[in-house]
């Protein structure tokens, strides 16, 4: 093993995986990855989905083991984690502002209560100019994680990384 | 039947109806009515097809015999699907096709919501995640379904007509056998009794919202297919889904 081992370098090399359809936040920023292991000789990762049919896992796991293979890490498990399930509120604070800066706009609030039909009563900023005269297009967007919003003031449309 | 054999069962109608489900919604890629609405259907059918491919690769592993939830998508037959007949029925019209799915996610998200208080940690687990995209759904079906009920005099005709067509799908969902008994003695599954009033409540507020008129809930209802006895739309929707695997045996992507 090339390196001493510890979770905490682990975490770091694992800053390195990005998300392949936001590729300026990675898996740590989004906060899909719940636990690093070392069982015997092998390292196991586990994650936890997005989504169920998020497109962006099977990447993920090869890439996570690509950067641990090349630190010397051959035998990687990677361990699918479904409970407890992802919440954007696992999202960091970093992770936030890189997405607001890629023009995405990050999650608003806490995933608390969805269970009431129509509620999407939150003022979500515009990424461009800031402006919070906004209005939902479609709570679906260009991928599972996304909802497609429109700014009234700069007329740009944009992309919501929503809640749930 | 032993818990084994049940569990495997109960998995595979689960995995299923959201396989058939997906890909019913798969086909309108491409020609929904409008852009947005055109990738909402793709977004949830993509969903479908993440909790089928969760939930039926545990049915493999329960059932053990070296099969995983690519084996059992593609290379089953009519006969050994176990979904609901709701759920393979044709797409229609754009009403037809919200419908059918606001009648499932009605049906999933208290389904889910309760089996996620299994003793099966796995099924409970992935009914927790599951429900988070299930509620998003019905909010979805839900708006269309006022929208279309309470909107023109031509999609209030067209959305009643498709919940007219429809109905007797629907009860079904809440028919149990041997499979839900054993099943439900060991706190593994739900009792679809208490779904059923919690679905009729809900479909019953939504569909009078939208001023549209409630069938017969004691109406004779078609059912058969978590049997394996399906309506002749499976057979031609599964020779889509299985046919890279039909023409090409054992291929990879």
């Amino acid at each position: 093993m090339p390196i001493v081992f510890h979770t905490s370098n682990i975490y770091k090399i694992l800053e390195e995986v990005k998300d392949p359809e936001v590729p300026v936040i990675s898996i740590i920023d989004l906060g899909i990855v719940r636990d690093v292991a070392l069982v015997e000789d092998s390292l196991h990762i586990s994650i936890t989905p997005t989504y169920s049919g998020c497109p962006a896992m099977k990447e993920i796991e090869e890439d996570i083991k690509s950067v641990l293979h090349e630190i010397g890490f051959d035998k990687v498990k990677i361990i699918t984690v479904l409970s407890p399930a992802w919440t954007t509120d696992w999202l960091s604070k970093e992770g936030r502002e890189k997405l607001r800066a890629y023009g995405i706009a990050p999650p608003v609030g806490t995933s608390v209560d969805k269970s009431a039909l129509f509620a999407e009563p939150k003022k979500i900023s515009c990424p461009q100019c800031s402006s919070e005269n906004t209005k939902m297009i479609s709570q679906f967007g260009s991928t599972s994680c996304k909802a497609l919003y429109s700014c009234e003031d700069c007329k740009e449309p944009f992309d919501y990384f929503k809640c749930i | 039947m032993n818990t084994q054999e049940a569990l495997f069962k109960y998995c595979c109608r689960i995995g299923d109806n959201s396989l058939v489900l997906g890909h019913r919604l798969s086909e309108w890629c491409g020609h929904g009515p409008i852009l947005e609405e055109d990738i909402a259907m793709i977004n949830i059918a993509l969903d479908q097809l993440g909790q089928a491919k969760t939930i039926l690769a545990y049915a493999g592993e329960v059932e053990g015999k070296g099969r995983n939830e690519d084996s059992l998508a593609f290379l089953r037959t009519e006969r050994e699907f176990s979904n609901a007949i709701l759920t393979e029925q044709p797409n229609g019209h754009f009403g037809t096709t919200i419908a059918r799915q606001f009648f499932m996610d009605v049906f999933n998200y208290y389904f889910y919501h309760d089996l996620h208080f299994s003793k099966n940690e796995t099924l409970a687990d992935f009914a927790e995640k599951s429900l988070k995209e299930v509620t998003y759904h019905m909010r979805h079906t839900s708006e269309w379904m006022i929208r279309l009920g309470d909107g023109t005099e031509d999609s209030h005709e067209k959305i009643q007509e498709a919940i007219d067509d429809l109905w007797m799908f629907t009860g079904e969902l809440f028919k149990m056998d041997e499979v839900d008994e054993v099943l439900i003695a060991e706190g593994i599954a739900i009792d679809l009794n208490k779904i059923k009033g919690q679905w009729s409540a809900k479909v019953h507020e939504i569909l009078t919202e939208a001023t549209l008129s409630i069938p017969d809930e004691n109406m004779w209802m078609q059912e058969g297919g978590k049997q394996g006895s399906h309506s002749e739309h499976l057979g031609f929707l599964l020779a889509e889904m299985q046919s890279m695997q039909r023409t090409y045996p054992n291929m990879e992507w």
